[in-house]
């Protein structure tokens, strides 16, 4: 970062005036742009500038500005998830998205809509709603659908619909020198070209800022209903989640809460559709389930610990297992043994029969048993198999005594081609530099 | 290239993929000239037959090496020149690697090589109740590499989603010889998303060599519902209905008038006299709300004019109904020499417009249009009737098909829904895309393939130099340099 130490001469951001004064380039690029403040700090790294494009063109200038200026760009929508990551290695600019928060077209005749990136998802679910229709997207915390996007975050519904990447169907990004490029388009059937979406989906703002999206939607449901079904032990969790996904029963989502070692472990599966058609299925999977639970019924609404397990924590470490599901009892029992081993006694849950959990180490806990907790998972589920690995476990977040300790992103398969698109993409490498997987 | 260098190349692939494993001959060459899109031929220099991923990374090192130009090649299905072989390079055909590595029901996953055929994916995994979703009406014979290369779909992608939603791993060949994995097989993998950028990037990021895809439980109960009408207006209306009460069909597929009668006359399948549209409507997934649906999509068609309703009863049945729809590209061979099936995707609510709009062209043109498309995704595939004996019809072939694919960009639309861009569409790209929009895509393909040796021609009209970009800056920070920085 530029004179840091100027910096630390300023005041605290807003509109009194801080180490250095905004560069002419930068103002004259967007009209929104003001000295950073304690508050951006961006995993404790504080900017030294805030800029929020009213617009691509905006933004493009922006980008362009920063570029010639050499300074290293965060984008950042509302900041739900800001803190994943490494802290980058270079942060002058934030580049925030959320006065680009206009709903461009909803075409809901075609079940499409074009939005911009800062428009945040319960705002977009809304709108939506009103033609009874919605983003099949529910990442605990929300957040604005670039963020979402920019960090491939996922909920419950992931089981039938699938990751972000999945949903949409057209991108429009800024690259690091500008330059405004579009994919796809907004039919949902479309061949034509690579998928720079798809590229861009995860990719942490290293890539480029992404200023607009056209998603897919999907019919809300007419009816939904929870089977919830509570186990003694993990191993029954887990058969429970096998019947739920042999039956017929046709599961929109299905989600594991198992909050410590000595806790029982809670299974809640969710039947959408036809409001009689549900009733009916929710009635046949009780009887299916309940050889292998304590007890299971059904809840006319979702469980209190729905989309609020350890995904959601926003302090502490939160590590996300990924594995293919029907190792699910397998990756439970490595779980609990890898912390107890460590002396953690972390919560897990998430969306088990899609192959992801997630585990929480609570801020408190001793840095040196976190990593060796990741250490020893990551141990146990590659020696299993591979290739391919058929499971990561990836750090969300952590706090920094904890990232210092561990290769947050763990083994990646292709990081030379990921370097290589990188290095195209962003060649100064001053796209939110460091915080990806491989130091990317 | 030179045919020196591709000669020279013989005793190295010979003895990496075996004698029988590396064609020379020239009439057994010819038998490789085409993919399923015969418009564009050319002989390929050499074609390996490789049995294995090994061979197959050694083969594109020994190409990379020799800087000769390598295409891949699966089953040659492809509609689009996306597998057309270089003259001057080797065609890497995938048939001998034919096998299902792993069926893991529990985590519905199969593990295949990449000349396993599509159906053969759901044939394995039919004793478990699972099938693979995407089903392109190849799937007898494609190969599951080349849906990958393509990101095939199918008429019940619509519901099921793309090849792209159902592979979650790939062991591919680097276009430099690398043999690596992108993804992992969970969806969940860490780093950037190279396993989606690199499915339908029609072969020209590297050669697939393993294919980890999602299988899907066989649903319960499918419902499949043949309606007349008047016209596709009326069947047009339908489909908005069926959407718009929320319905989402796994398939919703309309013919119009010229390709009912030219199905009719191939496959004589017996669909309702005097219809001017049919509709398709297949239903699936729970017992309970397939019933519902199924009576409340009969009550819209009524509703829009239906004149007759058919419900398969069975399996045969259903084949039955689906029958006259299959044949259709093959059947309008029958009423016309030649014809170009064209791949163009509107907004669904577009389609009536647009439809009016080919109507109109084609009268101006004077050269017939069968329309056959997937009615609930907009994506359309008018069949331009042509006599190939005359140039004159030939080029106003060319010409009304290229204005279809204007009509679906001015509606937002797309070239190409599922057969790709290949060699056929690449003048079009820069009709839909802007400069910057194909040059930010290529960065990519210069990350994969600096060289430009892996399946050159395809997708882009004009390939983008992959020349060194400025490394990171260094010396005093720009802002002192410059002065711009105002300290307080």
């Amino acid at each position: 970062m530029p004179m840091t130490a100027d910096m630390q001469l300023g005041g605290s951001g807003g509109s009194s005036p801080r180490g250095i004064a905004v560069p002419a380039p930068l103002r004259a690029a967007c009209a929104q742009v003001r000295p950073a403040g304690p508050a951006d700090a961006v995993a404790g790294v504080e900017p030294g500038y805030v800029a929020a494009p009213a617009d691509v063109s905006e933004a493009s200038a922006l980008l362009r500005a920063a570029a010639d200026l050499g300074l290293a760009v965060v984008p950042r929508g509302t900041g739900s998830r800001l803190h994943w990551g490494y802290p980058p290695a270079r942060c002058d600019l934030v580049l925030e998205t959320t006065r680009m928060n206009r709903v461009v077209e909803h075409a809901s005749g075609d079940l499409v809509a074009t939005v911009q990136a800062g428009v945040q998802l319960d705002e977009l679910a809304a709108a939506l709603g009103a033609a009874e229709q919605r983003l099949a997207l529910d990442p605990p915390g929300g957040g604005t659908v670039g963020g979402v996007l920019a960090t491939a975050a996922a909920g419950p519904l992931r089981l039938r619909y699938g990751m972000p990447r999945d949903l949409l169907i057209g991108i429009t990004v800024v690259r690091a020198d500008g330059t405004v490029a579009r994919s796809g388009g907004k039919v949902v059937k479309n061949v034509a070209g690579y998928d720079i979406g798809k590229l861009l989906s995860g990719s942490r703002g290293t890539l480029g800022l992404i200023t607009q999206a056209t998603f897919r939607l999907h019919p809300l449901p007419a009816g939904t209903a929870w089977v919830a079904a509570d186990c003694a032990a993990a191993v029954d969790a887990a058969k429970v989640i096998a019947t739920a996904m042999e039956s017929p029963a046709s599961p929109v989502s299905v989600e594991l809460d198992w909050p410590g070692a000595d806790d029982p472990v809670r299974v809640c599966v969710a039947l959408e559709g036809d409001p009689p058609g549900v009733a009916e299925r929710a009635v046949a999977l009780i009887r299916l389930l309940e050889p292998n639970a304590v007890s299971v019924s059904v809840l006319a609404e979702r469980p209190a610990w729905w989309g609020a397990g350890p995904a959601a924590r926003r302090d502490g470490t939160v590590l996300q297992i990924g594995f293919w599901p029907g190792d699910l009892g397998m990756v439970l029992a490595e779980i609990r043994s890898a912390a107890g081993a460590a002396g953690l006694d972390p919560a897990v849950g998430g969306s088990a029969a899609a192959g992801a959990v997630h585990a929480a180490a609570l801020p408190e806990a001793d840095p040196a048993a976190v990593a060796s907790f990741v250490a020893v998972l990551r141990d146990r589920m590659g020696h299993a198999h591979g290739p391919p690995a058929r499971a990561n476990v990836v750090v969300l977040h952590a706090p920094a005594e904890v990232s210092a300790l561990v290769d947050l992103f763990g083994p990646v398969p292709s990081l030379p081609l990921m370097r290589a698109v990188k290095h195209q993409f962003d060649p100064a490498a001053t796209m939110a530099p460091g915080r990806f997987a491989g130091g990317i | 290239m030179t045919e020196q260098s591709l000669a020279g190349l013989v005793p190295r692939l010979t003895e990496i993929c075996g004698h029988d494993g590396v064609i020379t001959d020239p009439m057994e060459l010819r038998t490789y000239e085409s993919d399923g899109l015969a418009a564009y031929r050319c002989s390929p220099g050499l074609v390996v037959l490789p049995s294995t991923a090994e061979e197959v990374a050694s083969v594109v090192r020994a190409c990379a090496a020799a800087g000769v130009p390598f295409v891949a090649r699966g089953s040659g299905t492809g509609l689009s020149g996306g597998a057309l072989p270089s003259a001057d390079g080797v065609l890497i055909v995938t048939s001998r690697m034919r096998a299902i590595i792993e069926i893991d029901p529990a985590s519905r996953r199969a593990v295949v090589e990449p000349g396993v055929t599509n159906l053969a994916v759901s044939k394995a995994a039919q004793p478990y109740g699972l099938f693979y979703a995407p089903d392109p009406s190849s799937q007898q014979i494609c190969s599951v590499g080349g849906n990958v290369a393509e990101n095939s779909g199918g008429a019940h992608c619509l519901k099921h989603g793309f090849t792209v939603h159902h592979v979650t791993g790939l062991e591919i060949v680097t276009p430099d010889g690398e043999l690596t994995w992108l993804g992992d097989g969970t969806g969940t993998a860490p780093g950037y998303d190279l396993l989606g950028a690199f499915i339908g990037s029609e072969g020209t990021l590297g050669i697939v060599t393993k294919v980890v895809v999602r299988l899907t439980r066989i649903p319960q109960a499918v419902t499949t519902l043949l309606a007349a009408f008047e016209t596709t207006g009326h069947g047009g209306a339908a489909v908005s209905a069926i959407i718009g009460a929320g319905i989402l069909p796994a398939a919703i597929e309309m013919m119009d008038a010229l390709s009912i009668e030219a199905a009719e006359e191939a496959v004589s399948c017996r669909y309702p006299e005097g219809a001017g549209a049919v509709l398709i409507v297949e239903l699936d997934g729970p017992d309970a709300d397939v019933r519902a649906e199924t009576a409340a999509v009969r009550r819209l068609c009524e509703q829009a004019g239906a004149f007759e309703i058919r419900e398969a009863a069975d399996p045969a049945e259903r084949v039955a109904i689906w029958t006259g729809r299959r044949s259709a590209f093959a059947a309008v061979g029958r009423i016309s020499p030649a014809y170009i099936v064209q791949d163009g995707v509107v907004p669904r609510t577009a389609l009536p417009e647009v439809l009016d709009r080919i109507s109109a062209l084609s009268a101006q043109a004077g050269i017939r249009v069968a329309n056959v498309f997937h009615a609930g995704d907009g994506n359309l595939h008018p069949l331009v009737l042509f006599d190939d004996a005359s140039a004159e019809q030939r080029a106003a072939a060319e010409e009304l098909s290229g204005a279809i694919l204007d009509e679906c960009i001015a509606h937002g639309g797309s070239i190409t829904g599922e057969h790709g861009v290949g060699v056929d569409k690449s003048r079009y790209m820069p009709r839909m895309f802007g400069a910057d929009d194909l040059d930010t895509m290529q960065l990519l393909r210069c990350a994969f393939d600096p060289a430009g040796l892996c399946n050159p021609g395809k997708v882009f009209p004009t390939p983008r130099m992959c020349g060194e970009v400025p490394g990171v800056r260094r010396g005093p920070h720009p802002l002192v340099a410059s002065g711009q920085a105002e300290i307080f």
